[in-house]
């Protein structure tokens, strides 16, 4: 007599002995189409933390929280020709570029930066390789500069565009990012000048740094030359949104 | 519950593992598998452990020099796509658990079958003692856990899979703004990542002595019941003298 419980038993103990093999089974992790389904999980997290978070803060410490040991990951010191240039006359003549789809295009020197309306916070930053530093970070507010720049409607995410290579050669592919507006209009979003009180040194991203304090360090753009208002960044770099998300890392990385 | 059925010469069969039970335990089996990779894969990129809020890096409190690459997914090195598959199957994970949970509060399984009685709790030196010569229940009372059983599920159930995803959402930067408390009450993201290794270091453990306990204790019916949800039972000489 045939046993249905056995013929059960073996289909389930197949799938089970197919298992392990899962793990090593290198090809799967390269499948498109893995990955397309995978990749539907960065879209539950953002989801759900921006429901739960809204406009929620990240966390600020105190000065004795402050790490003296803040790792500077990525490029450190960009080859740029016209970024050595500006750096050799203390970025005097450094103008930031806010334009794409904005109404009032904008060219904003150090000084004009330093004479806006700022927010100081000590905030960790998280890596995506794990680890954390912690910092002290004054800025002016990014939510000013757009409102000075005055996005047009159909404006919905903002490209940060960089001086750097992670090459460190003066034809890299150059380093990019981009926020939407929730994060953009964050309260603790903000360009930085000065780290610990100090300008900010060429490793952390002089002359200005973004701090998106609600996601991964990969997210804050260093070297930033200029910051362009677009409806979609498909037509940007792979159309991934960034630098790392182009090579395979969450366009959102609040997790 | 299907009622036991008699096979005959003092063999039955009875319902042990109620579908939901059976199914949400293999899928939890699929993520914890693919969760402890990928999760290697991760630690791999910094592959050193700290306490407290931030990394001291010249002072770890403990670092992995070599991880195989037999134990991560994908094999070589790559953090993005270990990232892709960790949070994918954390979400199935957590969902499936979700499940899990659910049915055994709502059928009374917790209850009934996972929460030591009075008299397990009385029984537990001399269950210890059995285990550790390796002689498990047969016959009736092979129909329930027995106590050591029972208390390292809830173990599991309630302690490491929880701490498992609280530390896990501790690390994210966006829930520590939206549930800032998450990381204070561990003492920082730096423990928290710490604790979360931990706690994946306890499941291996955990699997491995209870993937062990299973063979030991009969694998063919072990299996069956945790497949087709039937345990057999051989009733032992006092069994069929009762009354
Ligand atoms: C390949 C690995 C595994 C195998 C072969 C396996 C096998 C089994 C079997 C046969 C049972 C039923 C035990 C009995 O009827 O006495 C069981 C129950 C259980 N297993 Fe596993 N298991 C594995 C991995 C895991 C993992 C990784 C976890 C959790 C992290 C886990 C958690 C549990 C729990 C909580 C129960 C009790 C469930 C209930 O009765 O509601 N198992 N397992």
């Amino acid at each position: 007599m045939p046993n249905p419980d056995r013929r059960r038993l073996l289909l389930g103990a197949g799938g089970l002995a197919a298992l392990p093999l899962l793990g090593s089974c290198d090809s799967l992790a390269r499948n498109e189409q893995v990955q397309c389904t995978l990749a539907t999980a960065e879209k539950a997290t953002k989801r759900s933390q921006r429901a739960l978070a809204r406009q929620a803060l990240a966390p600020e410490y105190e000065e004795k929280d402050i790490s003296d040991d803040f790792r500077a990951n990525g490029s450190v010191d960009p080859a740029a020709a016209e970024y050595r240039a500006l750096r050799a006359n203390n970025f005097r003549d450094y103008r930031l570029i806010v334009d794409g789809l904005v109404e009032r295009p904008l060219a904003l020197s150090l000084t004009d930066l330093r004479r806006m309306p700022s927010r100081t916070q000590i905030t960790k930053h998280d890596c995506v390789e794990g680890w954390t530093s912690i910092g002290k970070w004054k800025g002016a507010r990014l939510s000013h500069i757009l409102r000075q720049a005055r996005l047009r409607p159909d404006a919905k995410y903002l490209v940060f565009h960089c001086f750097d290579a992670l090459s460190q050669t003066e034809d890299g592919e150059r380093y990019y990012t981009s926020i939407d507006l929730v994060d953009a209009f964050h309260e603790q979003t903000i360009l930085a000048y000065e780290m610990n009180d100090e300008i900010l040194p060429i490793k952390h991203g002089a002359p200005i740094r973004l701090r998106l304090e609600r996601q991964l360090g990969y997210k804050m753009a260093k070297y930033v030359k200029r910051i362009e208002a677009v409806e979609s960044f498909a037509h940007i770099g792979r159309g991934k949104g960034g630098y790392w998300e182009d090579r395979g890392y969450e366009w959102y990385a609040g997790v | 519950m299907p009622a036991d059925r008699d096979r005959g010469q003092g063999r039955i069969d009875t319902y042990r593992h109620p579908w939901v039970v059976r199914i949400t335990h293999w899928v939890n089996v699929l993520c914890v598998v693919i969760l402890v990779m990928s999760g290697l894969q991760i630690l791999r990129a910094h592959p050193h452990l700290y306490w407290g809020l931030a990394s001291t890096f010249d002072d770890p409190w403990l670092s992995f020099p070599n991880i195989p690459s037999w134990a991560t997914l994908p094999s070589w090195q790559d953090l993005a796509r270990g990232r892709r598959w960790h949070f994918f199957f954390a979400w199935l994970f957590v969902i499936n658990g979700l499940i899990y949970l659910a049915y055994i509060l709502i059928w009374g399984r917790l209850r009934r079958v996972l929460f030591p009685t009075r008299a397990d709790i009385a029984d537990i030196p001399h269950s210890v003692v059995e285990h550790a010569k390796l002689k498990f229940p047969e016959g009736e009372a092979v129909r329930r856990y027995n106590v050591i059983q029972k208390l390292t599920y809830l173990a599991v159930l309630l302690v490491l899979l929880p701490l498992m995803l609280f530390t896990g959402l501790g690390m994210s930067p966006g829930m520590n703004a939206a549930a800032p408390w998450m990381i204070e009450i561990v003492g920082g993201r730096q423990s928290a990542r710490t604790l979360h290794f931990i706690a994946a270091a306890g499941i291996v453990i955990f699997a491995i002595v209870h993937v062990l306990l299973v063979v030991l204790s009969g694998p063919i019916n072990n299996m069956r019941a945790m497949i087709t949800g039937w345990y057999r039972i051989r009733l032992t000489g006092d069994d069929r003298a009762e009354p």
